[in-house]
Parts: C-alpha cells; sequence; structure tokens
C-alpha cells in the first residue's frame, strides 16, 4: 500500500474517466483539427519554405489556452458535485496522492493528444531535413506548457463545484501568463515602464520561457520555471482541498 | 474500537458540534438519532478524518485520526450520507477501484468483489454504469465500497435512507449479521430501525449529546414506552423555543 500503488490507482481511475465518456474522442479530435488548422493554414507552413515547426508549436500557447482549462475542468469540481470527494478523502489516501494522481492522469491524457500529432513532425521530415532536436526540444516545452496550465486548471477546479466557473477562472489566469510576455503587450509595456519592470513582468510569462524551447534551448531555468508553477499550482490546490473541509 | 473526547467543531461562528464524547466497541452497534442538521454526520465525518475537530479527540483502533489518518482509516469502511458514486463507471470497476485503495489485488480483490456483490445484492447490475442504477441499487453499492475490505469498523450515514422496505429489512439484517465483529455506528431518522439493531442509541439535538443509553433504557424514560415520544419529548421543547 505504498504512496505510488495509491497515485497509480488514482490516475488509473481519472483516465478511465476520460475515455468512457465522449469528452476524449471529442477533445482529440477538436485538438488535431485545430493544430493542423493553424499549422497548415494559418501558420503559412508551406509558404514558409523552411523544414522546421515553427508554425506549429507557435501556438500551442494559443491553443492550450482554451483546450487544457476543458480537460482540468472537471478535475475536482465534478467530485465536489458528485460528493466523491468525500469517498475519495475517507480512504487510506493522503491528499496529496489523490491530486497527484488525478494531475499525471490529465497530464498524460494531454501527452497522448500531443504525441497523436506525429503526422505534422513526419511531414516535415518527408519534406526536408529539419533539426530534429530542435523538434524534439519543442515537444517537451509544449508538454510543460500545457502542464503548467493544467495544474492552474486544477487549483480553479479545487475552488468550485461549477465547470464552468472554473473553466473561466483558469482561462483568464492563463491569459494572463501569455499576456505579461507577449511581445505586443511587452513593447505596450515599454513606454510606461523601466526595461527591468518590464523584464521581471515578462519573466512570469508561458511565452518567455517557451520561447527558449521553441529554438531548440533546453534551459534548466526554464525547467525550473514551469516546475515552480507546476508545483505552485498543485500545492494552492492542496490548500484549498484542507481550507474547504476545516470550516 | 472507536473513541471520541469532547469533540467539537465549529462552522465560522455556527457551533455544529458540541462536546460530544462516547466509545464505541467490537460488537456493539451505536445508533445516532437527531433532527436534520443536529450533527449527526458532521460528527461521522470527523471520525472519517474527513473534517479536522476544531476540538477534542478521535481515535480508531487505537489511532489518533488527526496524528495517524492512514492507519485510522484503514481500519474503517464508510458510507457517506449521499451514497456517492463515480458516474461513468461500472459497478465492478468501482468497487475494483475502492479494492486496489484499499489495497487488495489479484485473487484476493476478486473474492472481495464477489463477496460484497452477493452481500448487498448487486448481481444484476454489477456491469451497469452508476448514473444508470436506481437510487436504491446506488445506495447499496456505496454500502459494498465501504465492506470491500471487511473492516473492523463500520460507520454508515443513513444506510436505509431510499432504499424500499424490503431493502431496508435487508440492510438492518446485514447491520445485525456483521455486528458481532465489528464496531458499527450508524446514523437513521427512523426509530424502529434502532430498536432493531443497535445495542446503544445516543440522540444528539443541535451539537450537544442530549441522551444516551440502551434501546430498553431509553424506552422506560416514557410512560408508553415508545421510543419516537421519547425522542420527541427530548428534541422537540429545543426546537420549538429556537422557532
Amino acid at each position: 500500500m505504498s504512496a505510488w500503488h495509491n497515485i497509480k490507482t488514482i490516475m488509473k481511475r481519472e483516465l478511465g474517466g476520460y475515455f468512457t465518456s465522449p469528452i476524449a474522442y471529442v477533445f482529440l479530435i477538436i485538438f488535431l483539427l485545430l493544430t493542423g488548422f493553424f499549422t497548415f493554414t494559418i501558420g503559412n507552413f508551406f509558404e514558409r519554405g523552411e523544414a522546421s515547426l515553427v508554425s506549429f508549436f507557435t501556438w500551442h500557447p494559443w491553443l492550450y489556452l482554451f483546450l487544457v482549462p476543458a480537460v482540468g475542468m472537471r478535475l475536482w469540481s465534478e467530485e465536489r458535485r458528485l460528493g466523491t470527494m468525500e469517498l475519495l478523502l475517507t480512504m487510506p489516501v493522503t491528499p496529496w496522492q489523490a491530486i497527484i494522481g488525478k494531475f499525471l492522469a490529465s497530464w498524460l491524457f494531454l501527452a497522448l493528444a500531443l504525441a497523436l500529432t506525429f503526422p505534422v513532425w513526419i511531414t516535415v521530415n518527408w519534406l526536408g531535413a529539419p533539426d530534429n532536436g530542435i523538434i524534439l526540444s519543442g515537444y517537451v516545452g509544449s508538454l510543460l506548457l500545457a502542464g503548467s496550465y493544467l495544474a492552474i486548471s486544477s487549483m480553479t477546479s479545487a475552488m468550485t463545484r461549477n465547470q464552468v466557473i472554473s473553466f473561466i477562472l483558469s482561462v483568464v489566469i492563463c491569459l494572463f501568463l501569455i499576456l505579461a510576455g507577449y511581445t505586443p503587450v511587452t513593447d505596450l509595456l515599454i513606454k510606461f515602464a523601466k526595461p527591468v519592470v518590464v523584464d521581471i513582468v515578462a519573466s512570469f510569462s508561458v511565452m518567455t520561457h517557451f520561447e527558449g524551447f521553441q529554438r531548440g534551448v533546453m534551459d534548466l531555468r526554464d525547467f525550473a520555471f514551469f516546475a515552480s508553477v507546476i508545483g505552485f499550482a498543485l500545492f494552492t490546490t492542496s490548500v484549498i482541498i484542507r481550507s474547504q473541509r476545516a470550516g | 474500537m472507536i473513541k471520541v473526547e469532547n469533540l467539537c467543531k465549529n462552522f465560522g461562528a455556527k457551533i455544529a458540534v458540541n462536546d460530544v464524547s462516547f466509545n464505541v466497541e467490537k460488537g456493539e452497534v451505536l445508533g445516532f438519532l437527531g433532527p436534520n442538521g443536529s450533527g449527526k454526520s458532521t460528527t461521522m465525518r470527523i471520525i472519517m478524518g474527513y473534517y479536522p475537530p476544531t476540538s477534542g479527540r478521535v481515535s480508531v483502533g487505537g489511532f489518533d485520526v488527526s496524528d495517524h489518518p492512514i492507519e485510522a482509516k484503514r481500519l474503517v469502511g464508510y458510507l457517506p450520507e449521499s451514497a456517492p458514486g463515480y458516474a461513468d463507471m461500472t459497478v465492478h470497476g468501482f468497487l475494483s477501484f475502492a479494492a486496489e485503495l484499499r489495497g487488495l489485488n489479484g485473487a484476493g480483490k476478486k473474492a472481495a468483489i464477489e463477496r460484497v456483490v452477493e452481500m448487498c445484492f448487486l448481481q444484476n447490475v454489477v456491469h451497469q454504469t452508476i448514473d444508470t442504477l436506481s437510487k436504491g441499487y446506488k445506495h447499496r453499492t456505496c454500502l459494498a465500497q465501504s465492506l470491500i475490505h471487511d473492516p473492523q469498523v463500520l460507520i454508515m450515514d443513513e444506510p436505509t435512507d431510499g432504499l424500499d422496505p424490503n431493502q431496508k429489512h435487508e440492510v438492518r439484517n446485514l447491520i445485525r449479521r456483521m455486528a458481532p465483529e465489528k464496531a458499527i455506528i450508524f446514523s437513521t431518522h427512523i426509530l424502529e430501525e434502532v430498536e432493531e439493531a443497535c445495542t446503544r442509541v445516543i440522540i444528539i439535538d443541535r451539537g450537544r449529546m442530549v441522551a444516551s443509553g440502551t434501546p430498553a433504557e431509553l424506552k422506560a424514560r416514557s410512560p408508553s414506552g415508545k421510543l419516537d415520544e421519547v425522542f420527541r419529548a427530548i428534541t422537540l421543547p429545543d426546537t420549538v423555543k429556537a422557532a
């Protein structure tokens, strides 16, 4: 009855929950359609005349903005709505095991969605000779980005039994994490604030830290950023869950 | 097995449980009686470690619920008030999930599921998803979950709520059959149930223990010897005063 056994059991149930309902299939189809549309049509994949997946990865922060909270919004609100949270937390498991098990399940699901974009990778290798190291780095960054949004969704999901509220809250928070480092916004900020301040604001943004991965630079600081966002959001999830019971 | 000492719980300014103490040993069935909102469910949730107490101590099988929650929870089976279940899971999947969290695997898990399916009469719905079940079946599925690890302690919040008379009868029989081997607490509004299944009764009103004893002792308090009159005599004047 180790911790890992409990995490795995909770993870398996959660992941099963995606596939026994239509959520998984609807999500996967929409995700793949949208990535294809943005990469090839909006991103001008063919007109670029270069063998890279820049036009693929560059849309991920925006695409995930709506799709990841849609996956994460049910994590805890559903448990509260059904009353199963009481059941789960009176089992011999710690709240942390439940939080991590649920988070890993949905992250694994997003990893699956991301893995299913492999035809894009095949296409670009078919047409030219891209640097597959850069592509791998892009995938790693994209997965970390998805994990960060997901941890935030887990947090907002713990706040309410209403999935719509949970969805909107996490979209807003994730949008802030994008905009703080989005070039049009930083260009605007620089007119009012000192460059140092703009840099500090931008350092909170996922854009700043995702950028390196897209260029094939896997910087430890960027890993640390995404790990801290995930760690912080999951920690907040645990605080919210505890405080709800404390009365 | 269950030891509750001077338990208090406040939600903000509202006092939900006020200085409740009792013990339940193996072989005892404790009936928890009280009007709606009197603190029965809150007390049970504290025993389960779901709510931390504001003050007082609870221990199960010698393990303090606040200090050793996992060890304490392992000994207990719990049926929450609304008998919740994961809507999209089948009965079998749900019981299998509960069994795995209780540390059962392989042949042990299979045997445990078969045992509780039979005990709770779930044979006909094993492969149905929980959201397609009638209230009675849903309730019994959650009851089955609480029995999956054959716990030494059983805590049931209104185990017969929403069941038809036959099912109520079966659940009461089940409680009586298990009684010699376990320490059991259950809450109910139904007074006959207490007479039929309990060895001891506690009446709670607005968070306070207002009476405690065997069903026979409580009945003796009323000239007519009826438990519902005793219940009314104890809890009604307060309710009227409050209103």
